[in-house]
């Protein structure tokens, strides 16, 4: 199918998912100067938090070089067209943060719940909505429910305000068909008014491919990172998507080239560690993992001996959700128990 | 040995669960549910098992307080209308044991600080939240052996044990767990994280406390203080378990519970939900045994 003249809105994550690789400790200086060059290469949305999103500074998930508000703050003049996003989980942030990010500048809040959990939005997707702000509800973890189930948490979402709705393959395991069987689900069920968005993970490398599905069966809005950078594997490469929309006619009104050296020039050399589809990343597409788990694992591998692999399979054999970090040092200590008592 | 007359207002799951548990109680002898739906299951159940039942909410059971010497009164109701509870209960001389998470009255986690509420004759206690119940205690084991500078719990329950009420304010969850976390537990800044997973079967409560105390920790002694708190959680919730830890890593201390509950009339995953009434009928029980031992005389209240 043809898909010349679609308009999709790209929303870059290389400063929130992005905080995943970097253990949260992106500087100011990187973001500012991140954040102006895709604003530059006119990216329409930029997204800015804590990699688990607002208030998301904790022993669990990791404490960021600065608080979302010192990261919102410095950024925010900076960017001159771009939407400003803020990311939100319920749980973990609250009410009181998302005003602050509203008080900081933010245009666009972005509630997410595991994907069967939408009921816990309602408050923040309701003051987001009432602030006048663009509010985005976001199934994470999508590929542990059917498109019916989808449909339903989706409405719930859109019925407490948000004027779009994401699917969110967390884990990098969703195939183009998975992403087309729920992404069309849902796009019949929304209003026509309510806008579609899709978020990949690119552990199984099917980030660009999924967002091209995506986006044949009604996405018009497409995460990814330059350099691809985010948790796991990281995210759909932007520059890579924004090359294949060109070709495909698909428009985005991003500068290729521009972007193209954001990811070059100024996300690749901050890379602590290369964001690939190593042994670990591709376990978490393989095994539908969430995709944060990754450095987790790696570091309990560290301190405990156990196998990371066999940690992040553990962990998708008993279900874990986005946010159960805690669990990934529990389980290798199980492991480590358990090979004690072997030995 | 003579028991406390004791009401209960709503019920729902948790006031159901609460009923079955002071049935058995030494202490508390419930005599009144109080609903608002004369449909209700919670109150059919309740005089099945010989209670006085209400659909009329608190004002149903104002009058009969005195005449059926009603001293404790649990609310499992909610946040919004607690407040007008607790002030018609009190006026009656009664006291509030809140299971809401409105925090009208002091935060009460049993093995920490209930003495001293007994002992300052507090009127209205509140059972902070599930995942402060099941967390609190260990914040407190380690910042009674050394000052925490940081606490930091993480409650992950199962999907189907987190009802709608929960759901629509997580918010409170979260602000009123990292307030008791300081205030009770004693960190000077506290952290509270909830997840909701769900997996079927149902997972069992899980509960990680991450503690990052002043200067180095002291292994043993913290070890030791942990251990000896969860035997004292244990006397009312028995399935309270240490699954690992605790974990000591540079300035951090990190242990790894599951609160299985006791399945009386919530199953037995939902260890969340069982602790909070175990946890409310142990306060109530302690201060009923003040006033059978005449320590302890209750006057009307004016709010």
């Amino acid at each position: 199918m043809s898909l010349k003249g679609t308009k999709v809105t790209i929303h870059d994550m290389s400063l929130r998912d992005g905080m995943h690789p970097k253990r949260h400790r992106i500087s100011i200086d990187e973001m500012i100067s991140i954040a102006r060059g895709l604003d530059e290469a006119g990216v329409p949305m930029i997204e800015v938090t804590h990699g688990d999103g607002l208030a998301g500074a904790s022993v669990n998930y990791g404490f960021p070089a600065h608080s979302d508000e010192e990261y919102l703050r410095a950024v925010r003049p900076h960017v001159k067209n771009a939407k400003i996003s803020a990311l939100l989980l319920p749980g973990i942030g609250t009410v009181p943060d998302l005003m602050m990010a509203h008080d900081c500048g933010v245009d666009m809040v972005r509630v997410a719940t595991h994907c069967t959990e939408a009921d816990v939005s309602e408050q923040h997707i309701k003051k987001s909505s009432e602030l006048g702000l663009d509010t985005v509800g976001f199934l994470m973890m999508s590929h542990m429910l059917d498109p019916k189930g989808l449909v339903e948490q989706a409405k719930l979402m859109e019925g407490y305000g948000a004027n779009c709705i994401y699917i969110t393959d967390s884990a990098g395991y969703m195939l183009p068909d998975d992403v087309k069987s729920r992404l069309g689900a849902v796009r019949e069920a929304l209003n026509d008014e309510t806008e579609l968005g899709f978020h990949g993970h690119h552990n199984l490398a099917m980030g660009v491919a999924n967002s091209i599905a995506a986006v044949e069966v009604g996405a018009n809005r497409i995460d990814g990172s330059a350099a691809g950078m985010g948790a796991g594997a990281g995210n759909t490469p932007l520059e890579v998507f924004v090359a294949v929309t060109n070709r495909m006619g698909i428009e985005t009104g991003v500068d290729l080239f521009k972007l193209m050296d954001v990811a070059e020039d100024l996300v690749y050399p901050i890379q602590d560690i290369p964001v690939r589809i190593d042994r670990d990343a591709l376990t978490l597409g393989y095994a539908g993992v969430y995709s944060s788990f990754l450095l987790f694992a790696k570091r309990a591998q560290e301190r405990y001996g156990v196998s990371s692999r066999s940690i992040l399979v553990e962990l998708g054999k008993r279900g874990m959700v986005g946010g159960q970090e805690d669990m990934i040092e529990d389980v290798a200590l199980e492991m480590a128990k358990a090979a004690e008592t072997a030995a | 040995m003579s028991k406390i007359n004791a009401a209960l207002i709503g019920p729902g799951n948790i006031g159901t669960d609460l009923l079955y548990k002071a049935l058995r109680s030494e202490w508390i002898n419930p005599v009144w549910m109080v609903g608002i739906d004369p449909e209700s299951d919670g109150l059919a159940r309740a005089r099945k098992l010989g209670l006085k039942t209400t659909h009329d909410g608190v004002d149903g059971l104002v009058p009969h307080m005195r005449e059926d010497n009603v001293q404790i009164v649990f609310d499992a109701t909610s946040a919004y209308v607690h407040a007008e509870n607790s002030r018609k209960v009190q006026a009656q001389g009664a006291i509030m044991i809140d299971l809401t998470p409105a925090a009208v009255g002091p935060y009460c986690v049993p093995p920490v600080n209930l003495k001293d509420h007994v002992g300052k004759r507090e009127m209205n206690v509140n059972m902070v939240t599930c995942g402060g119940q099941a967390t609190i205690p260990m914040v407190a084991a380690v910042s009674r052996v050394q000052a925490v500078e940081y606490g930091e719990i993480v409650a992950t329950v199962s999907s189907r044990s987190a009802g709608p009420g929960t759901r629509k304010n997580i918010d409170e969850f979260t602000q009123t767990t990292a307030r008791a976390v300081e205030a009770v537990g004693g960190a000077k800044r506290g952290k509270a994280i909830i997840i909701l997973n769900p997996a079927e079967p149902p997972l069992i409560m899980r509960d990680t406390v991450h503690c990052i105390t002043e200067g180095a920790p002291d292994q043993q002694a913290i070890t030791e203080s942990i251990k000896a708190m969860i035997e004292q959680v244990q006397k009312y919730v028995p399935g309270y378990r240490l699954k690992n830890g605790p974990v000591f890593d540079d300035r951090r201390v990190s242990v790894f519970m599951e609160v299985e509950g006791l399945g009386d009339y919530l199953p037995k995953y939902a260890g969340n939900l069982d602790i909070m009434t175990a946890a409310g009928l142990r306060t109530a029980e302690m201060f009923a045994e003040e006033i059978v031992n005449g320590t302890l005389v209750l006057e009307p209240q004016v709010a």
